[in-house]
């Protein structure tokens, strides 16, 4: 892999632990399993579209992975399937997962918006690696723009084969037929009674393979409320943490003390004489499993052990040194007293994804094989972890994942789910291992750390006339500027990163957008122009214009009134298909310079909206995790261990922290969906650090922007 | 070995095996199978395992089984009655106030304590009082709506 790695705007980046071959082979269900496991009915088996198959061969790994094509005489993979039983019971089979962007709903409302039956009576059998076609993951916001659409086809080509069969059996035209109330109704004034589905299915198997892609016209947006949320306010929703199996046991397992710390010895012995009490060591795995999570402390905590730790640990004070490297190609930015451009160097630290619910699994073996229960938002994924891990084919391992506890791109791998299955295979018994938040914070994985150096120069005009953009290690997401530019370089090079890095929420379209709208603010002050008329003069995307022009409305930019201590900001971009715009006001207290965000209206568009309360929640919810980042979330790390990795070290937004909050949804009903659950984080940091510079004229380039809630004080 | 310790978790007298120094949280997970009640943080700083001890809501992680005695613990699982969700619980369904849902029963457990001691929260009160419990989805605003409608809402029902 080439150091400099370009990576082109319309195709999405390369998750980060996606870098994998994607399998050699897949193969399809056929339809006799799917009916021996459904029971007789009707099947429709939809095949991936051909955007999908893209963006997903992109995602894992890119160019050459993939061993079949569109062209190749091989059966495309199947994406979904769809089946109604000879009882009515409609269910909806795919690979992705509920994480709390409320997928599970929409795909649900997909269903029954095709096959005229209410939502509440389709079942989605979500994320069972037995029961569900692969899927390669629920991440770049994937789900709703090709996921969506094929489960749509395969239920309106169930509702056209019900047509069907209710015109042969009563001998008419299926022009004269219509779906509706789950059953076929005749709209001839024959007064024929309508046929309801489960009638016109007994005793057949009928089956039939979409793989026409053409775009479906969006269904009408509805705000359905989550499909099983009464099982969350009553909690009798099951996470992985919460399941039970019979004669479970609770795991525990052994941690380094500092990240590259060896272990020499440890005395198993102690632990093992406690009651009821299974340890395993297994290479560099050192584990206990008792009956109780008392019991597995208890035992753990009597583990003798030795470590040995090297010289050379990381450490977070020459971090952004040792991420530009030493062949910066940022040379050209800071060298040359001739270099008459505006520069900038940004920075964003490593931050962590807190899920509420940390890493979990339950796994339990019966003979060679292996069921794991785990919140991961790539169950084929873990499925062949565990394979790998156990040496078994990956036919003998199923992984199940619950509706879980929160993802944000921090669930991808499969760590709890192979230590559990070890400790499970030593026990003899199902163990669930949950993780504690101490070790999420430090086993886990961390979004990327950066550093970002730009250099830009306006014409004599006032106009953006150069533009070079070199990202060290964040990422490529959202590096490529929307605005018109006669020249241009944006270059992302990859580095070796001290610490575990991973996927999150947006990828590094938030470092890129960062340094990118900051740094469009600069210029705009040096061509002593607006900020928002300064974008607009270089944007011919009419869709981000329309953000940008929805957000600065309904913020009242143009009326906005500059008084002291008071400060005002803006920034927009486009990412994974959509397209957001935050206005923001901050407050800086003169004396003690604390920061308070008291205002931000979010502007998205993502085509034509699908269910405009979870669409709310989503942008919303992007808002607030983006302004943790933005404010105050990092990670600190020294001599290889981590200063804040607990929760009540590391600080995430809580009620205080936030500003009134205002929703902007632009409905594009002529375009198709695209997913929600990213890019409202990528523009608040941008806009917040504007608000400051506006208030202060203080320009802060490092993310968080005020660590300790205050501007840092003049040097 | 240790003796046995009675405690009443949703109105019933419920003996528990093992020592007082577990946690109220370990037990009604692991000995009661009451799992609504979740485990964030260990440290009492997130507030996913909020339960009420006489009406207050308390960080069940950090609470020894064996300081509770014989007062009243309400978890989420008890607090519908029978079919008729609480109207906390309805108010969050109404204001779609979650999204993975994992912190929500130990935010409605401390609604429910709030408006027992504030029946008219502003939104800087209900702020303060929930503080400590941690919504990562950031679903906070609507939080807030919803504390406010079950205060509407128990206001009627007083009259």
């Amino acid at each position: 892999m080439s150091r400099q790695h370009l990576v082109d705007g319309d195709r999405i980046e390369a998750e980060r632990y996606e870098l994998e071959a994607a399998p050699a082979y897949r193969f399809a269900p056929s339809r006799r399993e799917v009916f021996r496991m459904l029971g007789a009915g009707l099947l429709v088996l939809a095949v991936s579209g051909g955007a999908e198959n893209a963006a997903e061969a992109q995602e894992s790994g890119g160019g050459g992975g993939r061993r079949r094509g569109r062209n190749d005489a091989a059966p495309r993979d199947i994406g979904a399937w769809l089946h109604i039983g000879e009882d009515g019971t409609v269910t909806a089979h795919t690979g992705k997962t509920e994480v709390g962007q409320n997928v599970r709903t929409s795909l649900s409302q997909a269903v029954a918006d095709e096959l005229r039956v209410k939502v509440n009576s389709v079942r989605m059998v979500m994320a069972d690696t037995d029961l569900v076609p692969y899927d390669a993951g629920t991440f770049g916001s994937r789900s709703t723009p090709a996921m969506a659409p094929q489960i749509r086809r395969a239920a309106s080509a169930a509702r056209e084969m019900l047509i069907d069969l209710a015109a042969a059996t009563w001998g008419v035209d299926r022009a004269v037929c219509v779906a509706e109330n789950g059953a076929i109704r005749r709209n001839d004034g024959s007064g024929t009674a309508p046929l309801a589905y489960p009638r016109l299915l007994q005793g057949k198997t009928l089956s039939r393979t979409i793989e026409d892609d053409a775009p479906r016209t969006p269904a009408a947006a509805s705000s359905v409320p989550k499909v099983d949320g009464r099982a969350y306010v009553t909690g009798e929703h099951r996470y992985t943490s919460d399941l039970r199996r019979d004669g479970m046991l609770y795991g525990r397992v052994l941690r380094a003390p500092a990240y590259g710390a060896k272990l020499k010895s440890a005395d198993l012995a102690p632990a093992q004489s406690l009651q009821g009490v299974v340890t395993v060591r297994d290479g560099d795995l050192v584990g206990v499993a008792a009956p109780t999570t008392r019991a597995a402390d208890t035992a753990l905590a009597a583990i003798k052990a030795e470590w040995e730790t090297s010289a050379q640990q990381p450490s977070e004070r020459d971090l952004f040194t040792r991420l530009r490297g030493a062949g910066s190609r940022g040379e050209s930015l800071t060298g040359g007293a001739a270099d008459e451009r505006l520069k900038g160097t940004y920075t964003v630290a490593y931050i962590a994804h807190v899920p509420l619910e940390p890493r979990a699994a339950v796994a339990e073996w019966s003979g060679d094989r292996l069921t794991v229960w785990t919140g991961t938002q790539r169950p084929f994924g873990v499925r062949d972890e565990l394979a790998t891990a156990f040496g078994i084919p990956a036919a003998r391992v199923r992984v199940i994942v619950p509706d879980t506890g929160s993802g944000y791109g921090g669930k991808h791998t499969g760590e709890a789910a192979v230590e559990a299955a070890r400790l499970a295979k030593a026990a003899g018994k199902p163990v669930k291992l949950v993780w504690t938040r101490e070790e999420e914070f430090a086993w886990a994985y961390f979004r990327p750390a950066g550093v970002i150096d730009v250099a830009a120069a306006l014409g004599n005009d006032g106009t953006l006339a150069e533009w070079e953009f070199h990202n060290y290690n964040s990422g490529g997401s959202g590096l490529r500027s929307p605005y018109e530019i006669a020249s241009r370089k944006e270059e992302f090079h990859r580095a070796d990163s001290p610490l575990r890095q991973g996927s999150y929420r947006g990828l590094a379209a938030t470092a890129n957008h960062f340094a990118r709208e900051c740094h469009m603010d600069d210029l705009a002050r040096a061509a002593g122009a607006d900020p928002l008329a300064f974008r607009l003069k270089h944007l011919k995307d009419e869709r981000l214009r329309a953000v940008l022009l929805a957000a600065a409305e309904r913020f009242g930019w143009e009326k906005r009134r500059k008084a002291p201590g008071r400060g005002f900001g803006l920034a927009a971009g486009l990412e994974k298909g959509g397209y957001v715009a935050n206005c923001a006001e901050v407050a800086v207290d003169a004396g003690t310079g604390q920061v308070i965000v008291r205002r931000v209206v979010a502007a998205f568009e993502c085509g034509a909206v699908v269910n405009p309360v979870h669409l709310h929640n989503q942008v919303e919810g992007g808002t607030v995790m983006g302004l943790g980042g933005a404010l105050f979330e990092a990670i600190h790390f020294e001599d290889g261990r981590l200063v804040n990795g607990r929760f009540s070290r590391y600080r995430v937004p809580r009620f205080r922290d936030m500003p009134a909050i205002e929703t902007v949804l632009v409905d594009r009903r002529d375009l198709p969906s695209a997913g929600a659950g990213e890019t409202p984080i990528v523009a608040i940091a941008p806009a917040i650090g504007n608000a400051l510079l506006d208030a202060t004229g203080v320009r802060l380039r490092a993310l968080p922007l005020v660590s300790e809630g205050r501007m840092p004080a003049p040097v | 070995m240790p003796d046995t310790l009675r405690i009443k978790v949703n109105g019933k007298t419920r003996d528990i095996a093992g020592d007082g120094e577990r946690s109220l949280l370990q037990v009604l997970r692991e000995d009661l199978n009451l799992t609504g009640t979740k485990y964030g943080c260990g440290e009492a700083s997130c507030g996913a395992c909020t339960v009420l001890i006489d009406g207050e809501p308390t960080r069940s992680c950090v609470t020894p089984v064996g300081a509770v005695g014989g007062r009243a613990v309400t978890t989420i699982e008890g607090l519908a009655q029978g079919d008729k969700l609480h109207p906390v619980q309805e108010a969050f369904l109404e204001a779609d106030a979650l999204q993975c849902g994992y912190c929500t029963s130990g935010m409605i457990l401390s609604v429910v304590g709030l408006l027992r001691k504030n029946p008219d929260p502003d939104e800087a009160a209900i702020a303060a009082r929930l503080q400590g419990n941690v919504c990562r989805c950031g679903t906070y605003p609507r939080i807030v709506k919803a504390v406010q409608s079950a205060a509407r809402a128990g206001r009627r029902a007083q009259k």
